[in-house]
């Protein structure tokens, strides 16, 4: 059974706004199968007393104080965007026409 | 797009039970953002409160403020919640600018309060139980401008500012239990849920829930199903109705929308739909094709959150007495009907009346001025009650220099107008307008000489025992002395000056 379909990959390109052309879905598809088939033999070495584990470090409650830090300057924050206006993120339109 | 004419509301519910789910984001009031140090201040400069975390720049690492987990654990407490031994936050990924990481940390199916409800009260008084699925942590999107349109709306926006000192803030997302059984109240149901979780929140001081600044927002979901079914019907899902007021009209307008479509043999639509105030109807936002491919996965870069029971049991001790409690007792101490105390309720009083009380007011007194005068005034300022420039301590001196006799009603209506007009304390107001009541028989006499000189056919018929006709004397002198007579007294002295007993 394969990790991974030509369908799903498409999808998931989709939902990443990657455009991939006939030849990269066929490519990408049996690349991610094999890496989630290499990943997938994790699971023959877990025996049922093994949970999944989502952080390899035993560790539960890491919090802060509510305590107020310094924040950036609005021009340090705004220094890496492609475009500001109004002291604010610039984005292109967000709806196309329809 | 379509319009469909409406089913109305009687012949919607002849034919159909609606089934509600009210999903509520509420901003938790603390200090600074979920995962950093950012403050949460209103009315900031844009951009002015944000850091690498926030901004989702590389190589920073968000950490979970221990206020917001403590303040959603005991909204999960007061909504009678089971608290997780151990939960995870997770990452939903999606595309959109107010979020800059690109996904939002959320949690998903390891909520940190689940399994919970809470009683509501209509306002007839009958309680009805609304049954809590769960309430979890999240953080808030950064707010869009959108620029290019003709009314500042997405939709032929050439192109949309982003500022993200709103991106963290702390966000708790309380979901419903499908809610049943409601019937022909269920938009009231809907009302009084959110109404009721907005006491709730703010009994907590966890966040101050204003609804109109967005520090809580409500989303209505709402399918139908004929009368006898047990399925539940297709939902639309209306976002951000953001009143009390609001979320009962959005649900009576979809309630009779979908009976609508459903009566013509349509399907409705899974959808996002939006509220219009000015129109109390809703359209059609985005059509859910891809039903929410967010791709959760848990969060890699917090560690679980595991709240020990001893922490969870402190808390619970600690919780505050629930509100519909608070009011029942109130409401008998106070000796008010159900009704009453909504209008009371509804009005934001209750803290300001027992605040008025705790100043030495009597209950009558503070709920007269508060929901009489006050409440008038608010009104005809389009501003809250609390927001009126008086103190429930002012609001009480003056209920006791009522109790004195030093002024009467009228004077003590124009003491608190001095007092909201910023003249100062209740005793400076009568001191520099001079509204002391008058009783002091030297001031009072002459003007009772002259209201009987002025007014001999009635002294006439008071001299031969029609007592009753001095009514017309003590107003006669009232008038003289612009209101500020006692009158008590004034009565007193017609008849002593008359010769007649009282």
């Amino acid at each position: 059974m394969p990790g991974i379909t030509r369908e799903e990959v498409a999808h998931l390109a989709r939902l990443a706004r990657l455009e991939l052309k006939d030849e990269e879905l066929d490519h990408f598809a049996g690349q991610l199968d094999d890496i989630i088939g290499a990943v997938a033999r994790v699971s023959d070495v877990a025996d049922e007393d093994v949970p999944p584990t989502s952080h390899p470090l035993p560790l539960t409650n890491v919090m802060r104080p509510d305590e107020v830090r310094p924040s950036l300057t609005p021009e340090q924050a705004l220094s890496g965007a492609p475009a500001q206006e109004q002291q604010r993120f610039k984005v292109p339109q967000i709806l196309g026409e329809e | 797009m379509t319009v469909t004419e409406l089913v109305s509301y009687e012949d919607a519910l002849a034919s159909y039970d609606p089934v509600m789910g009210l999903e509520v984001h509420v901003e938790l009031g603390t200090r600074t953002k979920m995962f950093c140090g950012c403050s949460t201040a209103l009315g900031a400069e844009p951009n002015t409160q944000t850091c690498p975390v926030c901004l989702g720049l590389p190589g920073s690492l968000p950490v979970v403020n221990a206020t917001a987990v403590e303040s959603t654990i005991r909204i999960g407490l007061a909504l009678n919640c089971e608290i997780a031994e151990w939960c995870r936050f997770a990452r939903k990924n999606y595309f959109y600018p107010d979020m800059p990481k690109n996904f939002q940390i959320s949690q998903y199916d390891e909520p940190i309060a689940f399994n919970g409800y809470l009683d509501v009260q209509l306002e007839d008084g009958e309680v009805f139980r609304v049954e809590i699925e769960r309430a979890h942590m999240e953080e808030d999107t950064g707010k869009s401008t959108h620029i290019g349109g003709a009314t500042g709306r997405i939709h032929g926006a050439s192109h949309s500012l982003l500022d993200y000192n709103r991106a963290g803030i702390p966000l708790v997302e309380i979901v419903t239990k499908p809610i049943v059984g409601a019937g022909e109240r269920a938009p009231e149901v809907a009302r009084a849920y959110v109404a009721e979780l907005r006491e709730l929140i703010r009994a907590l001081g966890v966040s101050e829930a204003r609804m109109e600044m967005g520090q809580m927002r409500c989303d209505v979901n709402l399918s139908l199903r004929p009368h006898g079914t047990e399925t539940f019907g297709t939902r639309s899902e209306t976002k951000n109705v953001n009143s009390l007021r609001s979320v009962e009209r959005a649900t009576r307008f979809e309630i009779q929308r979908h009976a609508a479509v459903l009566d013509a043999g349509g399907k409705i639509v899974q959808e996002t739909r939006h509220f219009h105030e000015d129109t109390g109807s809703t359209t059609s936002g985005r059509v859910k094709e891809e039903a929410e491919d967010y791709r959760y996965f848990p969060e890699p870069d917090l560690v679980p959150v595991a709240p020990s029971r001893e922490w969870v049991e402190k808390l619970r001790a600690e919780l505050p007495e629930l509100p519909r409690v608070r009011r029942n007792r109130l409401r008998e101490q106070w000796g008010i009907s159900q009704h009453e105390m909504q209008s009371v309720l509804n009005a934001g009083a209750i803290d300001l009346i027992v605040a008025t009380i705790d100043a030495g007011a009597p209950a009558d007194q503070a709920r007269k001025w508060w929901m009489g005068e006050l409440a008038r005034r608010a009104n005809e300022q389009g501003t809250e009650l609390s927001a009126l420039p008086i103190t429930p301590a002012q609001v009480a001196r003056v209920c006791a220099l009522v109790a004195e006799g030093s002024l009467n009603d009228k004077l003590a209506r124009q003491t608190i107008e001095g007092v909201l007009a910023g003249e100062g304390e209740p005793d400076e107001v009568v001191e520099k307008r001079g509204l002391k009541v008058v009783s002091d028989t030297g001031a009072l006499s002459k003007a009772v000489d002259e209201a009987i000189a002025a007014n001999e056919a009635i002294a006439e018929k008071i001299r031969g025992g029609k007592v009753q006709a001095a009514g017309a004397l003590v107003g006669a002198v009232m008038k003289a002395t612009r209101g500020q007579a006692d009158a008590a007294r004034v009565r007193e002295l017609i008849l002593e000056k008359l010769g007649v007993q009282g």
